[in-house]
């Protein structure tokens, strides 16, 4: 099951109709990743008609903001926008940057792009690189899934062999060149500019914006970077037109999303769904929670955003604007279930190690208060906590946020601040106890 | 000295960027060298310096910097196993246990007979396959139990 090609555990593609959707859509097929699959579905239809007919680039622009596609790398910045920022002349090379640097726990939709449909992301990164002028493509890869990595640089091969990539495609003067490169063991690269310092051979410290990447990324040269599944999307938006893409969505969050469902679910995977589908359907594709347990909480979008306690979540539906009203965010869509046997002091307590673990240090109230959090919380679940932890807690992730350069600070400082809101009396108990109040329950029987 | 089938794979690397932009190709370099010699050493970081024609203190900045590199033996394999919340709430803990207990391990440690070393790894981007390890940072085994653990462990000889 670990062969990347193998189905054996491939997630469920479809939408509660049984309608195949956008990003996995290959997946109904015996061979998904395969340059043929994605022919017969119209693949590479898309950009051939756009690059011979010469459609202009502001056209393709139109589109995309047409199709309310947002960046689905967890700031959900509109695409098209995004895509106007790239200055129109420039003389030099630009650059196209894909972003499938997965690090943020409970994310990992993009890989099943890459090992499932990566021709799909192929067309969509060269129609992106047709409509902002780029030459040069990077696809920078989560060093942990190397099997994966070699399945796109195979996919890289075969569609350069097809024509598809390369010089002077389908005979016009538009060249496109593509690699895939790899990170090696650090969260921060998921930021974009983190991620451009670690392609140029450099460590992975996110630079000062502004200026943004579109006047200043890659070798100093206007780049545009996106997520995988943003560039996944395009093909579909270009075959079936914007307004179909934004209406298999609700208002302000167009198209399908992936959700990466993780923790104590039946059957954990990816599930591609219409963006407003409600919690508790996604959850039943999922299975439901595991070994008929209850439901406790649900981080929605990765750590980064606020977990939500069960009775919340079972009202909300997934995407931008209802997760807001529940007072967190889609990020990435990798939904962490948890279900009533768990540790809340023990959870944050290892989301704290890992904020602190992969803070890159540049700035100091992140590299110093993550590691500030990290020991506080040692000390809590050690049985050496005090009842004024939790506002210190409160108060150093407060300080973090807003302080720094990238967002690791907020994406540390949220989990702190959301898991002491709702779980407060089981902290308390931790600390008076010096145990966790799940773990004696469940002993208690 | 690097062999020519090291530097056969650096100079493809070095087809992905721009000419004045050799340093570029320092991650791969460092993987390719690390996967050929089990683990970079000082003299391991400065042949990549000179063959890349860039500052042995950057390589080393590289190096220290992304936790899949190893500075120090790390044994024939090197197991590292996920911890994150994902893996952790379909009890990781318990692969870890197994591990430890089988190797005769703690994290970081490198067993006797100089086969085996354990590491902590942090989110691996395969949460569904949870829990999960990778071996030498190349192979990925996800849906881990005690038991197929030990089928794992007595492939690797």
């Amino acid at each position: 099951m670990a062969t990347p090609s193998a189905k054996a555990q491939a997630p469920v593609m479809t939408d509660l109709n049984g309608q195949t959707l956008v990003c996995l859509r290959t997946l109904t097929e015996s061979q998904p990743a395969a340059l043929a699959t994605y022919i017969k579905l119209g693949g590479y239809q898309s950009l051939k008609r756009i690059v011979t007919e010469k459609t202009k680039a502001t056209d393709i622009i139109t589109e995309v903001k047409i199709s309310g596609l947002r960046g689905r790398g967890g700031a959900g910045f509109p695409t098209g926008l995004k895509w106007s920022f790239m200055p129109r002349y420039f003389d030099g090379v630009k650059y196209l940057v894909c972003n499938t640097d997965e690090g943020e726990p409970g994310t990992f939709k993009d890989r099943d792009i890459i090992r499932y449909n990566p021709h799909q992301l192929i067309e969509g990164m060269t129609i992106a690189a047709y409509t902002l002028g780029a030459r040069v493509g990077y696809n920078y890869i989560h060093g942990e899934i190397w099997q994966d990595y070699e399945t796109f640089e195979a996919a890289l091969m075969e569609a350069k062999a097809a024509g598809y990539l390369g010089e002077n495609l389908f005979g016009t003067n538009f060249s496109f060149d593509l690699y895939a490169v790899h990170g090696y063991g650090a969260y921060i690269c998921g930021e974009e500019t983190a991620l451009i310092e670690s392609i140029e051979g450099k460590k992975g410290q996110p630079r000062f914006k502004p200026p943004f990447p579109a006047s200043y990324g890659v070798f100093g040269r206007p780049t545009n970077v996106n997520n995988t599944e943003s560039y996944a999307s395009i093909p579909w938006i270009m075959q079936h037109g914007g307004a179909a893409f934004a209406d298999l969505g609700v208002p302000n969050s167009g198209g399908s999303k992936l959700f990466s469902v993780s923790g104590h679910v039946e059957k954990p995977g990816n599930y591609e769904v219409k963006m407003g589908t409600p919690f508790v359907d996604l959850l039943a594709m999922a299975g439901g929670v595991w070994h008929g347990r209850k439901l406790k909480a649900v981080i929605p979008g990765g750590p980064s955003t606020a977990v939500v306690p069960a009775s919340i979540m079972e009202a909300t539906s997934m995407d931008y604007d209802s997760l807001s009203k529940a007072r967190t965010s889609l990020g990435a869509g990798s939904m962490i279930v948890m279900d009533d046997s768990t540790c809340m002091v023990k959870t944050l307590h290892r989301l704290s190690y890992f904020f602190y673990e992969e803070s890159c240090g540049q700035c100091t109230p992140c590299r110093e208060g993550t590691g500030w959090v990290y020991r506080v919380l040692d000390r809590i679940v050690k049985g050496q906590g005090k009842m004024e932890d939790l506002d210190l807690l409160t108060d150093i992730s407060k300080n973090i946020s807003g302080r720094t350069i990238c967002a690791l600070g907020e994406a540390a400082a949220t989990p702190v601040i959301s898991f002491i809101k709702h779980f407060r009396a089981e902290f308390e108990y931790y600390i008076e106890h010096g145990k966790s109040m799940v773990e004696s329950r469940a002993e208690q029987g | 000295m690097l062999s020519p089938q090291i530097t056969e794979k650096i100079d493809y690397e070095l087809t992905k960027y721009p000419a004045e932009q050799s340093q570029a190709a320092v991650m791969s370099a460092l993987r390719i060298v690390q996967t050929e010699r089990g683990w970079l050493s000082n003299e391991s970081m400065s042949e990549v310096a000179q063959y890349l024609g860039m500052p042995e203190i950057a390589v080393m900045e590289v190096a220290s910097f992304y936790n899949m590199y190893d500075l120090a033996p790390v044994g024939k394999y090197k197991i590292s196993v996920c911890t994150n919340i994902s893996c952790m709430l379909r009890n990781s803990d318990e692969i870890v246990d197994h591990l430890k207990h089988k190797l005769g391990v703690e994290f970081n440690q490198v067993s006797e007979d100089g086969k085996f070393c354990l590491k902590e790894g942090e989110c691996m981007g395969a949460c569904g396959g949870a829990p999960l390890m990778i071996i030498n940072n190349h192979t990925m085994h996800e849906f881990l139990t005690p038991a197929k653990v030990d089928a794992i462990l007595d492939e690797l000889k």
